[in-house]
């Protein structure tokens, strides 16, 4: 059943991938609303998938790489429906699902079974934490896609280049927004992931702050986004400054991620 | 039942011709009035714009009705015929619908895409409505081809880019300040080209303007046209952060606006973007002010360069339409030639009934002795025996309708049968009651 769900899920994420792409070259507004159909679809499957594995396991799937991988993957789509709902953006698509898609792909590929977690696991406040993490890094992957089309599009204004891109591209505002918008939402969960993540390491090795290499790199990622919201909001870092700031801390964050096998048990 | 189409536009006449042959909207009753008197003219619509003035029209009598038609326009404007009739075309059948579709679709139109025209033929059809001079065919007709337009506008690209210098800009603007309802304009100097922008921009909701110009009585008299503010141009370096949008066309030798102007004003606006549009030649704004992040600077040549390429588009755009319109051609087509079928079959089978019963009645009443149920059995034969007649001539019919050769079939029987006749008497029949 979760199998099921999940290659349909790969399918359509992979159909909504290719329709996407083509809308870079090709323009038809029916292709657009069907990508965000198909995506529609693959993301309530993604969804019943987890729910299902969820409701299998006993717990909340985020306990190793390949869970945790297609949970970012999840967050992503469902963070993307959300600004393209609210600003019209399916262009953002083009950028930020394929990447979801290789995340759900690389999921798949992991092995993985049953097995009893560890007691280390078996805390709220880990899932909490996970939970959390999680969705401020989808935030920040959004931020960093936009950051991308922002700096492509601010590169054909500034050269004169007036192609098919940059006619579908957004406009610089629209997407300034969608950057700040997701870093707004994204450092606050960040700071509650990194608070109850500190709770967690209490309560599994008695100290709230080791200085592991995970908790050292969750506070460089937490100062790089609270300077770049700082800066925004009050000295105006805005356009090409915090799209690179904000590519730059994605890029940290995945090497967080992907980097670091944790600490404690995976 | 045909529809044609008699009419002049921009490639065929001069706008000296076509100013002559104009019908004025606020006095269209009498022209349309006029075209239905025209003998084998039964429904009629005129358009009449600055780039072409068109009649509509249903005939039975294509060549009869085409011909009335283009005298009718020269009679009408008191015209030498000879001196109209080398400048007008003429369509019907499929090739009349093909026309009014691209018209009204902006692919005839001298700027292909520009949206006045759908409106424009719009308006005419509402007079023709109002007057009744437009029918059954014609509604539809003209609503189809309302749809296609419609259809062509929302599934090709064809009138999303801007063909002016002016509207370039705010396409342009849109594209780095999103929204424009909440941004100012400032107008540096005087200009046609910079008014005309600056009008367009307030039209896409821009929120106000301001206008500085040398001559401060010039400026004021401007800024009062847009409901702006007039700025000293002594001081508008003081003002420039207030602006999102600055359109600079000064007569001034050397440069305004600098580089260090444009840092200073981001600095204040804390790095929110602006965007200037030079139109001065020469140039009012210094090109290294481009080189300042969050600046945006653009000149003249940018735009018509973007105009270009846009009509460039619109042109491949408009390859798309043509498909689009081929499509609605054959359904419309089809629409047209099955509306005379049913009439038809009805006015067949009651000429087929009404001997029937003639003849059914005469034996009947001559019969003496009938046995019981005799008049219902001979009824139930005769009635079985007609429908068994019509049924291939009734199936072969509907079939042609979907065939587009349908008019030979029903002229042929309507004249073979009378049909004509017996449909005016229906007619009539229906009206004294």
């Amino acid at each position: 059943m979760t199998h099921t769900f999940f290659f349909l899920t790969v399918v359509l994420y992979g159909g909504a991938t290719a329709a996407y792409l083509a809308c870079l070259v090709l323009t038809s507004p029916r292709l657009t609303l069907w990508a965000g159909r198909v995506l529609t679809v693959g993301f309530i499957a993604h969804l019943l998938s987890t729910i299902h594995l969820a409701s299998r396991m006993k717990y909340f799937p985020l306990t190793n790489m390949q869970e945790s991988l297609s949970f970012f993957s999840l967050a992503i789509v469902g963070g993307f429906i959300y600004f393209e709902r609210k600003y019209k953006v399916a262009t953002l698509g083009s950028f930020v699902i394929p990447a979801a898609l290789i995340m759900l792909i690389a999921s798949s590929s992991l092995h993985s079974e049953a097995r009893q977690l560890p007691p280390i696991l078996q805390s709220n406040w880990f899932w909490f934490h996970a939970l959390l993490a999680f969705v401020s890094y989808a935030c920040f992957a959004i931020a960093a896609g936009v950051a991308v089309m922002y700096l492509i599009q601010r590169y054909f204004l500034k050269k004169k280049h007036f192609g098919a891109l940059f006619q579908k591209l957004p406009s610089l505002e629209t997407m300034d927004e969608i950057n700040y918008r997701c870093l707004a939402i994204g450092f606050p969960l960040l700071t509650f992931a990194i608070i109850s993540g500190s709770i967690w390491s209490e309560q599994a090795s008695g100290s709230y702050w080791v200085w592991d290499h995970k908790q050292t790199w969750s506070l460089i990622i937490w100062l790089i986004y609270a300077a770049l919201l700082h800066g925004r909001l009050t000295i105006g870092w805005r356009g090409k400054k915090a799209a690179i700031l904000s590519i730059l801390g994605f890029i940290v964050v995945l090497v967080t991620f992907l980097g670091m096998k944790h600490s404690i048990t995976w | 039942m045909n529809i044609i189409v008699v009419g002049l536009s921009h490639k065929t006449a001069t706008v000296e011709i076509r100013e002559k042959v104009a019908f004025s909207p606020n006095q269209i009753e009498k022209p349309l009035c006029e075209l239905l008197r025209l003998e084998g003219i039964v429904e009629g619509v005129i358009v009449s714009t600055c780039n072409r003035v068109e009649i509509y029209a249903t005939t039975r009598d294509i060549a009869g009705g085409i011909a009335r038609i283009k005298r009718f326009m020269a009679d009408y404007h008191h015209l030498p015929f000879e001196a109209l009739e080398s400048h007008l075309y003429s369509y019907h059948a499929e090739a009349a619908i093909r026309h009014v579709f691209r018209v009204a679709s902006s692919l005839d139109s001298m700027v292909i895409g520009e949206p006045q025209i759908l409106g424009q033929i719009k308006t005419s059809y509402g007079y023709a409505a109002e007057f009744k001079s437009s029918g059954i065919i014609l509604n539809r007709f003209l609503h189809k081809a309302f749809s296609v337009a419609k259809r062509v506008r929302t599934e090709t690209k064809i009138a999303s880019s801007a063909v002016s210098v002016a509207f370039a800009a705010v396409e342009l603007a849109k594209k780095i300040l999103g929204d424009l309802s909440d941004k100012t304009v400032m107008l540096i100097g005087a200009g046609e080209m910079c008014e005309l922008a600056a009008k367009h921009f307030l039209n896409s909701g821009a929120k106000g303007v301001m206008v500085t110009n040398r001559t401060f009585e010039r400026a004021e008299r401007l800024a009062e046209e847009f409901g702006g503010e007039a700025v000293r141009f002594e001081s508008f370096l003081e003002h420039l952060h207030r602006a999102d949008i600055v359109l600079s066309s000064t007569g001034a030798p050397h440069c305004i606006i600098g580089p260090k102007d444009a840092e200073e004003v981001t600095r204040l606006r804390r790095s929110k973007p602006i965007f200037f549009i030079d139109i001065a030649v020469p140039r009012d704004i210094d090109p290294k002010v481009d080189d300042v992040e969050n600046v945006y600077l653009f000149t003249v040549d940018h735009l018509q360069e973007i105009v270009q390429a846009n009509l460039a588009q619109r042109n491949l755009e408009a390859e798309k339409a043509e498909q689009i319109i081929d499509q609605e051609i054959g359904q419309f087509h089809k629409w047209l030639s099955t509306l005379e079928v049913t009439p038809t079959i009805v006015a067949l089978r009651n000429r087929f009934d009404e001997i029937r019963r003639a003849e059914l009645d005469r034996t009947i009443s001559g019969w003496k002795d009938l046995p019981p149920d005799a008049e219902k059995r001979l009824d139930s034969l005769t009635m079985a025996l007609m429908n068994k007649l019509l049924h291939v001539p009734t199936a072969v019919l509907k079939k042609a309708g979907q065939g587009g050769r349908v008019d030979l079939y029903i002229d042929a029987l309507k004249q073979l049968f009378e049909l004509e006749a017996l449909q005016q008497e229906n007619e009539e029949l229906e009206l004294e009651e």
